[in-house]
């Protein structure tokens, strides 16, 4: 937020000009006194005049917010009943006819093995991500940092940015083709003999084809902000560290790395803070093909038991349990970024 | 004179430092091969799945499936999927949906984005934290799926659309733009006599074409990608979009979309040539559409990135 973008010229002489009743806004990032006393001297109804045009045209998106992520907020109290969609013709007024039965969800939910079981593929496969996944757009921004033909770095960006907008459908399709049981490398092994070749159903290797698959989707697209980060590094810096007889590698770990080390800050704040959605369609896809036991996540099985099985009140309570761990996991990640001397995704 | 053998010369093979080493023909060759590498992987697959498409059944036979070379080309799996029958009336909705979607999308966020362009305008701080707060929990998947559903909207397009229309981080980045433009421009156009919404209209909005493509973008991949929200809102399977009608054909294997299974049976289309055709009609959009919009892609993250 620059100070220059939300300040502007003296509303007084644009009054005098067009006659309408102008009031200047204050720009939110001078002084806080300077703020207070201002605000304090516009009365409300002169603001709300001068303002209503941008007021009405943020409304509609206010409202979408409020309807579709604030309401169902409220929504997770089911999470405290034992909640029955046909005690009401409405699903909304059903949850006023529930009966309370406090957290017997959640102690419910300390019990069930399959809640475990998906609580341990998550972190599982978070991990695994984490050691597999992120590096690989550190690298491939590295790389392409360093051709120095815009053509050449055009096309390669273009090429891997491409499968980022590819569906998850699509993806998987993708995949199947190619290390499916009908895939290009079971049909090309059976022609020498080798049959039975088929990674897409292998509970074994389930968790390496889904990084993979990762990778092949988002490795690219994810270089885009590493690009920028590099661009924005003075080449006079370069320049001095070669001066001082530094070479290649060295301008690389001394002067690109710490260059980047901000954005891999904030960027593992947010994946880790994202910890327990890991890939939700993505397994929710192949669930049949290889099995509940490997690929069954806390997205999945809040859905498999709310919405394939109707227990709506249990799964909320694994859902709202989820999201309370998630959202610690922003704020813990954020504290340890401040804490490394690093920004985070908020100032402290 | 010079200037141009310069221009030349830059465009030819551009400008390496002076203080840069040479580049030394090991690592060239490595990062040349690692990049075609990385190139063909992503591109391989596609080539397989587009060629497979369009090979006649028996070379599809022949092959004992998936067909890398070329040997003749047949369009006859598009004219029989598109001649109407489920995929078409699955690329219909997908297109109706999508492009509804996107033009709501855009809609209600550049206002909002515009709304929130001025610090210090009344409600700025609370409707901003309200909008930031979302980005921080999700709502969760049950009480979402009941609130559509006791909307009445569960069997409606509205359902692919409202639950999903708003996307904070588009919003975020927009206003980032917004706020970016010089705040002389808009001032002279106040001092003109005219409105927010005539500025939004006629100076902010030409002024961020390229900030607009990308965002329509995000959203026109979104809406096109999604099939989750139509696999527990929708029931009829008349309704479906394409990615949902894709994920029958080629998970649940049903062969051939209905309508076209006798053709199957007979042996007058090749199944897995038309499950290929309906992946390249699904992939087709987004492979088109974002290469335009490429060259914005880096000005439009930067922005977002610097302000948000």
């Amino acid at each position: 937020m620059s100070i220059t973008a939300g300040s502007r010229p003296d509303g007084t002489r644009s009054a005098a000009v067009t006659g309408k009743k102008s009031v200047p806004r204050q720009a939110s990032k001078r002084s806080k006194a300077g703020r207070a006393s201002k605000a304090g001297k516009v009365p409300f109804r002169v603001r709300l005049r001068r303002d209503r045009t941008l007021i009405l045209m943020t409304l509609p998106v206010i409202l979408l917010l409020l309807l579709f992520n604030y309401v169902p907020l409220l929504g997770n109290v089911v999470a405290f009943q034992e909640y029955d969609p046909y005690v009401s013709s409405n699903g909304v007024t059903a949850v006023f006819h529930s009966p309370w039965v406090g957290v017997e969800q959640f102690t419910r939910m300390f019990d069930d093995p399959l809640f475990w079981s998906a609580a341990k593929n998550t972190l599982m496969l978070f991990v695994l991500q984490l050691v597999l996944f992120f590096p690989v757009p550190i690298a491939l921004a590295l790389v392409i940092n360093s051709v120095v033909r815009p053509r050449v770095r055009a096309v390669a960006q273009a090429v891997m940015y491409l499968p980022h907008f590819f569906s998850w459908v699509l993806v998987v399709t993708v995949f199947q083709q190619i290390f499916g049981g009908a895939g290009i490398i079971a049909q090309t092994l059976e022609k020498h003999g080798w049959s039975g070749f088929d990674l897409m159903t292998n509970a074994d290797l389930f968790k390496y084809l889904v990084t993979a698959q990762a990778v092949w989707k988002d490795a690219g697209w994810g270089i885009i902000v590493f690009l920028a980060a590099l661009a924005a590094v003075s080449t006079d810096l370069y320049e001095a560290a070669a001066m001082d007889g530094a070479g290649r590698w060295r301008r690389m770990w001394h002067v690109t790395l710490p260059a980047l080390r901000p954005v891999i800050a904030l960027l593992l704040v947010l994946r880790v803070g994202d910890a327990l959605s890991v890939g939700f369609e993505q397994f929710l896809l192949q669930r049949d093909a290889v099995g509940v036991g490997v690929s069954e996540v806390l997205d999945t099985y809040v859905w498999n038991m709310g919405i394939q099985n109707g227990d709506f009140s249990y799964a909320a309570a694994v859902g709202l349990a989820k999201g309370l761990i998630g959202v610690c996991l922003v704020l813990g990640a954020n504290k340890f970024a401040h804490l490394l001397g690093e920004q985070g995704v908020y100032k402290k | 004179m010079s200037l141009n053998t310069q221009l030349v010369r830059s465009l030819r093979a551009p400008a390496r430092p002076v203080w840069e080493e040479p580049p030394n023909r090991a690592g060239l060759t490595a990062k040349s091969v690692f990049l075609v590498l990385c190139c063909l992987g992503v591109l391989g697959p596609l080539w397989i799945v587009i060629v497979t498409s369009l090979s006649p059944k028996p070379v599809i036979d022949r092959t004992g499936g998936l067909v890398v070379i070329p040997e003749g080309i047949t369009f006859v799996n598009y004219t029989e999927l598109l001649g109407g029958g489920q995929v078409s009336r699955a690329i219909m909705v997908s297109v109706g949906v999508t492009l509804f979607g996107t033009l709501f999308s855009m809609t209600v966020s550049v206002l909002a984005a515009y709304g929130l362009s001025r610090p210090g305008s009344l409600g700025h701080r609370v409707f901003l934290l309200t909008m930031m707060a979302t980005m921080f929990f999700g709502a969760g998947l049950i009480p979402t799926y009941l609130l559509v559903q006791s909307l009445g909207l569960t069997d409606s397009y509205l359902s692919l659309v409202l639950p999903s229309a708003v996307s904070v981080f588009n919003i975020l980045v927009l206003r980032a733009f917004f706020m970016g433009i010089s705040p002389e421009l808009t001032e002279a156009a106040r001092i003109d006599g005219a409105g927010d919404v005539r500025i939004l209209l006629t100076i902010v909005m030409p002024l961020s074409r390229a900030v607009l493509a990308v965002i329509s973008l995000f959203y026109a991949v979104g809406y096109w990608s999604a099939w989750f929200n139509a696999s527990i809102y929708l029931s009829d399977q008349d309704m479906m979009p394409l990615q949902n009608v894709l994920i029958q054909l080629v998970q649940k294997n049903t062969a051939a979309p209905t309508g076209l299974q006798q053709a199957v049976r007979t042996g007058q289309l090749s199944s897995l040539g038309l499950q290929m055709a309906v992946m390249v009609l699904a992939l087709i959009p987004v492979a088109v559409a974002s290469p335009f919009v490429q060259r914005h892609f880096k000005k439009g993250m930067l922005t977002g990135a610097i302000k948000g």
